[in-house]
């Protein structure tokens, strides 16, 4: 691989390598606060390649590759290389791994404690943790949530924070000054442009923390919350994870725990102010 | 850069002492690619090495550990799928070395539950696989009527609620194919394990290690059948001082002495296997074949990222592979089928 950079987000060090210099120049000046993998040794590697030599240059479109891979991955246009980075390092943890119990949510940690909040695309998971790391609560990631069947610890996954379409917007608005990358228009997802999670969501993306509240968020109606019980919780969650059938009986024993000692609840908002007053409220009342 | 560094490992675990970060890298991607991460956690278990390089072998060796448990379970539920017919099933491959304990299952990735039954009886398997949950994965009528007219398998099917795939054999090798071997005699002297399942016996093995590797498709995953045939040799060779003598008769009696015998040599020349060679009764020697260093550079075709490297000779052996499976006039009529269905190698 012609271009090549390594980095770490929480536990997982990855290699990323690419045909093309520009992918990896987006990636090195984002994620240039970010460590590089531990002993030099990465997790796991993203290959970027081209299909066919004369895709270099004509139609250049990036295909996504890794230690594993959806055969039949559809490949993005060069403009959207960030994109095809950011696929590939969520695929090779979809795919490959094995620690943790992977939980398709975004977590915040305040105190110590996290704050796991999942639900389908759409239900603003990421919006809800971009804003609320923009009001002082750490972020720990927006798209997985790493929980060690040993311990019960939630561990940080803290990539850039992929912003879908109008929340956008509303994060630009709310985040003056933070850095975004660059705006990707037509991707498969419509707009997207990612957010740097600010210094101190890198600085102490180290420190796990102990799950204390399970949030099902769901936007575009009128204010309401519901007690989720624990085996509807499990359920969900089961969903929501990539690996549980592949950890087998530590994920099992991991997700059991978690739902039997943390409360769950479903969160109906109407707008990102009332469900940011909402979760301070249920918080608070913890 | 190519798959040396991992034989390296995989012969001499203690030479990993000396590799730096880029080394490990290259080392666990290309392990990863070959299905051999988990056999190399074994090996290299109990060694000094990096923080980092422990945490992903660790984690190999526990995906290695659930995957023989699920294979083994797999095994059990065609077992009991099967056991009122009273036919023989014979276990093969990963399954079988797990399920007999053998060195070469040690971490060992194992994909598909591999069965050998009497060819007589191979509807009356599938019709039962089906009542038991099995469905067919093949959607193309084509590939369902190729494989039921020529191959020594049926189409491979799947478990609905398991996810897991049956491949069910009758021979070990293609109808079309131009060597035929005996699958009735490999039944027949097949070892019944404690429940009721089989493996083939010893020499069966490698014959059939060797005919899967060397007579039947790409050489694909080839580190990782040659890693099986060099623990097995090992493992065989201790208990039966004239074992390579008798695996070259088998090899023969099948019509695959030159499968074998490459098999051994590859084995040998990759992993060190210690041969034993013959004058009498016949001649059994493994003297270094001018075909020998071309394999080689396919089975090592991988780069630092893991990723498939020498395209020629990988497409060089692709067609060989297809060669060898089919008359001409046959090949030339699949290809174009496959062709005209936008199938590219």
């Amino acid at each position: 691989m012609r271009h090549v950079t390594g980095l770490r987000i929480g536990p997982i060090g990855f290699r990323i390598g690419c045909d093309w210099r520009a992918p990896i120049a987006a990636l090195d000046d984002l994620y240039a606060e970010y460590p590089k993998p531990q002993d030099d040794i990465p997790d796991f590697n993203v290959h970027l390649f081209a299909a066919r030599p004369w895709r270099l240059l004509l139609r250049p479109s990036v295909h996504i590759g890794g230690d594993f891979v959806i055969p039949d991955a559809a490949p993005l246009p060069l403009a959207q290389g960030l994109l095809a980075a950011e696929m590939g390092m969520n695929l090779q943890m979809a795919l490959g791994q094995r620690r943790y119990l992977l939980l398709h949510a975004s977590a915040v940690e305040r105190d110590g404690k996290a704050l796991l909040m999942t639900g389908a695309s759409g239900a603003g998971k990421s919006t809800l943790a971009a804003l609320l790391m923009a009001q002082g609560w750490r972020l720990m990631g927006d798209e997985f949530a790493l929980l060690d069947p040993a311990t019960g610890l939630i561990h940080g996954f803290p990539r850039l924070i992929s912003l879908k379409n109008e929340a956008v917007g509303v994060l630009e608005q709310a985040l003056p000054k933070a850095r975004f990358g660059p705006r990707l228009e037509g991707t498969p997802k419509g707009l997207i442009r990612h957010l740097v999670p600010d210094a101190r969501a890198i600085a102490a993306m180290d420190a796990p923390a102990r799950p204390a509240l399970i949030l099902f968020p769901n936007f575009g109606f009128e204010s309401a919350e519901r007690e989720v019980m624990p085996s509807e919780t499990f359920v969900r969650l089961t969903q929501a994870s990539t690996n549980y059938v592949t950890l087998a009986e530590p994920g099992f024993e991991g997700l059991t725990t978690l739902v039997r000692t943390v409360p769950a609840r479903a969160l109906d908002y109407p707008d990102t102010k009332t469900a940011l007053a909402q979760v301070e409220r249920l918080w608070g009342n913890l | 850069m190519n798959a040396e560094i991992l034989v390296q490992a995989l012969r001499d675990p203690a030479s990993t002492e000396s590799l730096d970060g880029e080394g490990w890298t290259a080392l666990l991607a290309i392990a990863r690619a070959e299905q051999l991460i988990g056999t190399l956690a074994h090996r290299v278990a109990g060694l000094p090495k990096p923080a980092a390089a422990a945490r992903i072998l660790e984690d190999a060796r526990t995906a290695a550990e659930q995957g023989r448990a699920a294979a083994l379970w797999e095994a059990e539920m065609a077992r009991r799928a099967l056991a009122d017919s009273g036919m023989p099933v014979v276990l093969l491959k990963g399954t079988a070395y797990v399920a007999a304990g053998l060195s070469a299952g040690v971490g060992r990735a194992i994909g598909d539950l591999d069965i050998l039954v009497p060819r007589p009886r191979i509807e009356e398997a599938e019709a039962l696989l089906l009542a038991a949950g099995w469905e067919w994965v093949k959607p193309d009528p084509y590939d369902d009527a190729y494989y039921r007219r020529w191959m020594h398998e049926l189409p491979p099917l799947i478990h609905r609620d398991r996810d897991r795939m049956i491949d069910v054999h009758h021979t070990i090798l293609p109808l079309t194919a131009r060597i035929t071997p005996y699958p009735a005699q490999m039944m027949e002297q097949s070892v019944e394990l404690e429940n009721g399942l089989r493996i083939l016996c010893p020499q069966h093995m490698i014959v059939h290690a060797a005919a899967h590797l060397l007579a039947d498709g790409d050489l694909a995953g080839g580190m990782r059948n040659l890693w099986d045939i060099d623990q097995l040799c090992r493992e065989f060779a201790d208990q039966d001082e004239h074992f390579y003598l008798s695996v070259a008769e088998e090899g023969w009696y099948h019509g695959l002495q030159s499968a074998v015998m490459q098999a051994l040599r590859l084995s040998h020349q990759l992993y060190g296997t210690p041969l034993q060679e013959y004058s009498s009764p016949i001649r059994v020697d493994f003297t270094p074949q001018r075909s020998d260093p071309l394999y080689r550079r396919r089975l090592l075709a991988r780069d630092g990222w893991g990723r498939q490297s020498h395209k020629l000779t990988r497409f060089a052996f692709f067609v060989r592979s297809h060669w060898i499976r089919m008359p001409p006039a046959m090949l030339a009529r699949h290809l174009w089928t496959k062709w005209r269905k936008g199938h590219t190698p």
